[in-house]
């Protein structure tokens, strides 16, 4: 037992990797929010009439709305009108490549281990990078191009492709959807767009990559895929803050919008900070991502790698309306020390025959909780519909928690649902076994753990997949239960 | 979360009852009341009732002018388990009939009254049990029961002692002329090393509708051990909640089977406590529904102490217009070390304007635990169908063979053959009948 508390110790002083912050010049906004915040982060985008028109709608609905109290995570109330919604790193003019965007800043993404530059073209990923609140280098541009394929900012989508952002933007995830994606929809200051066109297989993987920097502020960013008929893409998504006492928002949108027999696939590896082992600082993740499924035959994969931010509250969700279609949701979670995580997914069955997996593993450690919540909803008309549903938990420690809270609603007679779920703790004669063969106590629960997690992490793309099980051993390293 | 039942009806309620009538409990009594006066009835919107509508029901339905609805009953021959040689223990309209009741155990092996009895002469028993197990402030049909109780039974059972005989409840509302507002109790002590076995019937005679609260209250001591059977069976303008509430001492052991065949809404509130060490708890339901019937069952299984053990099993067959919702809890508390707690939850839907609402929601704070949780939704299967009919079986009789096998896995609770042939009859008419 001795041994066993002094490796969770040791797990539990570990620092946050990606903890420090580099000095870059920025332009904020003020504290606070009101209209004329809303107006001013739109004028810095110089935005047209319409994007400002729907930002204040947002924002007056919002004004009206209360925050949910329904998840299983506690937090001090948060003060809207102390954080700062806008925070631009300086740059006098937009870079024309990447030579102009300035050293510091790809000095930091260098730090990250993400290549701006172009010339490792070996990675063969396109990266737009967001710090705080801005999208400041999109690569692989023109190649994309090429192909048809629109990948860039969200600023630059809304001045340029004006149609597509008017059409879909919010046709996924509406501005009343919940009191912090109309929260987004107000004061959102960049992200990216994807756009897929007709038959095209996306050659590389796209990859957004988050950043907070700046202090007090918020990060809202969103995220519009849009695949047309046929296409294909693979997506991804990965994010890092300072590390920093006071607790930061971060309240995103990501909606993709999948028509006939397209097939898109989004991955997240979410550490952000988590805060420091006594639960001060860390990011609180307040997210709304959800696909629709709205061509037949369309298929929407989200796997997501879940071990930052003080607090989770994310439900990659898919409506499949299309008949045939198929939603996939595969997530690890693992929480230590004092965070707290309530994340799962939600598949509205609506078409005919619509097929929908869930695969849901959870680990908690520390002081934390770690909840599963999810819904698996089939409407009446969609006949001879199929959901799979597996969420396993496994905890480390005595002073953790793991919570199951799954919603199944069926309403016709053709479809089918399973779910199950159990909750463990690594078991001391899988333990024995691997040490009777020479394997020590901290690599057997590394093996277990990665044994325990490979279905979703054989979901993620190569690139992800090895930073994701780095990540996974270095949380968990040592926390023998 | 719930919006307060409408002041006319909170009003018309509090008004229909005259405090005076019922002196005991007085304290309990009022509390409740405060607590309905400021939480409501649940509204659409409440976590717990979201697919359950019954407070919109019992706005709509029920004038609150009722709390004493004559009743011209005079046999209970229609309501009784043929062949069960049985305590039986009446209540016709909410009120305790001592005429129609018969108690047949000698008196030393098992002490039952009516509670407001009970308030006079064991006195000290009801200060120190009653109210403890239920509490008003978690569910506002407790508290209105809590407020508003007509009358109930205490049974106490001494220790070391084994009734032989089971007790069958029977809660009878005679609606044949009016509407039934009814809410009732029981108290009910096993004390160390004792056994009993309660059976409860739920019926309804007339045409009017009938709405019964009922909530229970079972201690079980040390080493003793409660067999359990409710069959509700009712009209179907029968509203039902019930709030059933055991807690378990160490070393004891709870078996129950809830069959929920006929009702308008039926509510049932499960929940035991495992506030000892070494328990055992098997704790099943079947709902077999049809036409336009809600069957809810919410349980909640909260293990406080280490080294127990709890199995759940619900299944549902769903046809007609009918709605079958489940919730199920398992609380494991951060000292309920190795504790072992499965649940399952299995449905079959014949028709496609039933619907299912399953949530399964474990809730684990310790480590070195095994729990799992398991829930379909489906259909019969089409192949063993198929072989069925091959052999020259129709395929309504195949259908209520494969249905007869689904079910009977959660009689296994049942020990009392009478009992147990009882319930299988009942399951075999729906199948053959209704399906």
């Amino acid at each position: 037992m001795s041994k066993d508390n002094q490796l969770l110790e040791e797990l539990t002083s570990r620092e946050y990797e990606h903890g420090w912050n580099v000095a870059l010049e920025t332009d904020s906004a003020p504290k606070g929010l009101n209209e004329d915040i809303v107006k001013f982060i739109s004028e810095r985008k110089n935005e047209p009439e319409w994007m400002l028109e729907w930002r204040l709608k947002a924002f007056r609905l919002w004004s009206k709305m209360t925050e949910p109290k329904w998840p299983n995570v506690t937090y001090p109330a948060i003060n809207y009108q102390d954080i700062i919604y806008y925070s631009a790193p300086k740059q006098s003019a937009k870079p024309k490549n990447l030579e102009d965007v300035d050293p510091e800043l790809i000095k930091t993404f260098e730090k990250l281990g993400i290549s701006l530059t172009e010339q490792k073209r070996l990675t063969g990923v396109a990266v737009d990078a967001v710090i705080d609140s801005v999208s400041v280098a999109t690569t692989f541009k023109e190649k994309l191009g090429e192909l048809g394929i629109i990948f860039c900012s969200f600023s630059e989508a809304v001045r340029e492709h004006p149609e597509l952002i008017k059409k879909y933007l919010g046709s996924v995830v509406p501005m009343s959807d919940n009191y912090f994606a109309a929260l987004n929809s107000a004061v959102f200051s960049d992200g990216s767009f994807c756009y897929i066109p007709k038959g095209v297989r996306c050659p590389m993987e796209l990859s957004t990559y988050f950043r907070i920097n700046a202090a007090n502020t918020g990060q809202f960013e969103r995220t519009l895929i849009v695949a047309e008929e046929g296409s294909y893409v693979s997506y991804l998504e990965g994010c890092t803050a300072p590390m920093r006492d006071e607790n930061q928002l971060h309240a995103a949108v990501v909606e993709i919008y999948a028509m006939k027999d397209s097939h898109v696939k989004y991955s997240t590896v979410q550490n952000w900070y988590p805060g420091d082992k006594e639960g001060k600082g860390g990011i609180y993740n307040f997210v709304t991502k959800r696909a629709l499924c709205a061509g037949d035959n369309s298929k929407v994969s989200w796997t997501q790698v879940e071990t930052g931010s003080a607090i989770t509250w994310k439900y990659p969700s898919c409506v499949l309306k299309g008949d045939n279609s198929s939603g996939e949701f595969y997530s690890v979670a693992v929480t230590n020390n004092m965070q707290q995580a309530d994340t799962g997914t939600k598949m509205i069955h609506i078409g005919k025959n619509t097929k929908s997996r869930i695969v849901s593993k959870g680990i908690s450690a520390g002081k934390s909780q770690n909840s599963y919540r999810g819904q698996v909803h089939i409407m009446k008309r969609a006949e001879g519909s199929r959901n799979f549903s597996q969420c396993d938990s496994l905890l480390m420690g005595d002073q953790c928690g793991a919570h199951t809270f799954p919603y199944i609603d069926v309403e016709n007679s053709s479809s089918k649902v399973e779910h199950e779920a159990t909750t463990s703790k690594i078991g001391e004669d899988q333990i024995f076994y691997c040490q009777q063969r020479g394997i020590d106590e901290e690599s057997a629960v590394a093996l277990i753990v990665n044994g325990y997690a490979k279905e979703v992490l054989n979901q993620l793309p190569m690139e992800f997949a090895v930073e994701a099980q780095k990540l996974l051993a270095l949380t968990l390293e040592g926390s023998v239960g | 979360m719930s919006t307060a039942i409408t002041s006319k009806s909170l009003s018309e309620i509090i008004g229909s009852f005259s405090a005076a009538e019922f002196p005991e409990a007085t304290a309990s009594r009022q509390q409740a009341i405060r607590i309905l006066e400021s939480k409501g009835l649940p509204a659409g919107k409440n976590e717990e009732y979201r697919f359950t509508p019954i407070t919109r029901a019992v706005e709509n339905v029920f004038t609150w002018k009722t709390q004493n609805t004559p009743t011209e009953i005079t046999s209970i021959d229609p309501f009784l388990i043929e062949g069960l040689d049985a305590n039986v223990l009446v209540f016709v309209n909410g009120k305790f009939s001592q005429s129609l009741s018969k108690i047949i155990s000698p008196e030393n092996e098992i002490n039952v009254k009516s509670l407001r009895e009970a308030f006079d002469k064991d006195r000290e028993l009801v200060d120190s049990y009653f109210n403890k197990l239920v509490s008003p402030e978690t569910d506002s049909f407790a508290a209105l029961n809590t407020a508003f109780w007509q009358d109930g039974l205490l049974v106490h059972v001494p220790a070391n002692t084994v009734v032989e005989k089971p007790l069958l409840l029977l809660h009878i509302s005679d609606a044949a002329n009016a509407q039934v507002v009814a809410h009732t109790r029981l108290l009910a002590i096993i004390e160390a090393g004792s056994k009993l076995s309660i059976v409860e019937k739920f019926d309804t005679t007339g045409e009017q509708a009938s709405l019964h609260t009922f909530t229970e209250e079972i201690e079980i001591k040390e080493n003793a051990a409660l067999e359990y059977c409710k069959i509700q069976n009712d009209s179907g303008k029968a509203y039902q909640v019930i709030n059933t509430n055991i807690r378990q001492a160490d070393s004891s052991r709870v078996d129950t089977f809830t069959l929920t065949l006929n009702g308008q809404i039926i509510r049932n509130n499960f929940a035991i406590t495992i506030a000892g060490e070494k328990c055992e708890s098997h704790f099943n339901g079947l709902y077999m529904l049809t036409g336009n019937t809600l069957g809810d069952n919410h349980t909640v299984v909260d293990h406080q102490k280490p080294n127990s053990f709890s199995n759940e099993m619900y299944k549902g067959v769903l046809d007609g217009n009918s709605k079958g919702v489940f919730n199920g809890k398992i609380f494991v508390r951060p000292n309920a070390q190795k504790t072992n707690a499965f649940q399952s939850n299995r449905n079959i839907a014949l028709s496609s304007n039933a619907a299912i609402n399953t949530k399964p929601q474990l809730e684990i704070w310790a480590d070195d635990v095994k729990c799992s949780h398991g829930c379909t939704i489906g259909q019969l299967d089409e192949e063993a169908m198929f072989y069925l009919q091959s052999r020259g079986i129709d395929k309504s009789t195949a259908q209520a063979m494969m249905l007869y096998a689904f079910t009977a896995e959660t009689l296994n609770t049942i020990s009392n053959e009478t009992v147990k042939h009882y319930v299988d009859s009942l399951i075999s008419e729906r199948l053959h009948k209704n399906f």
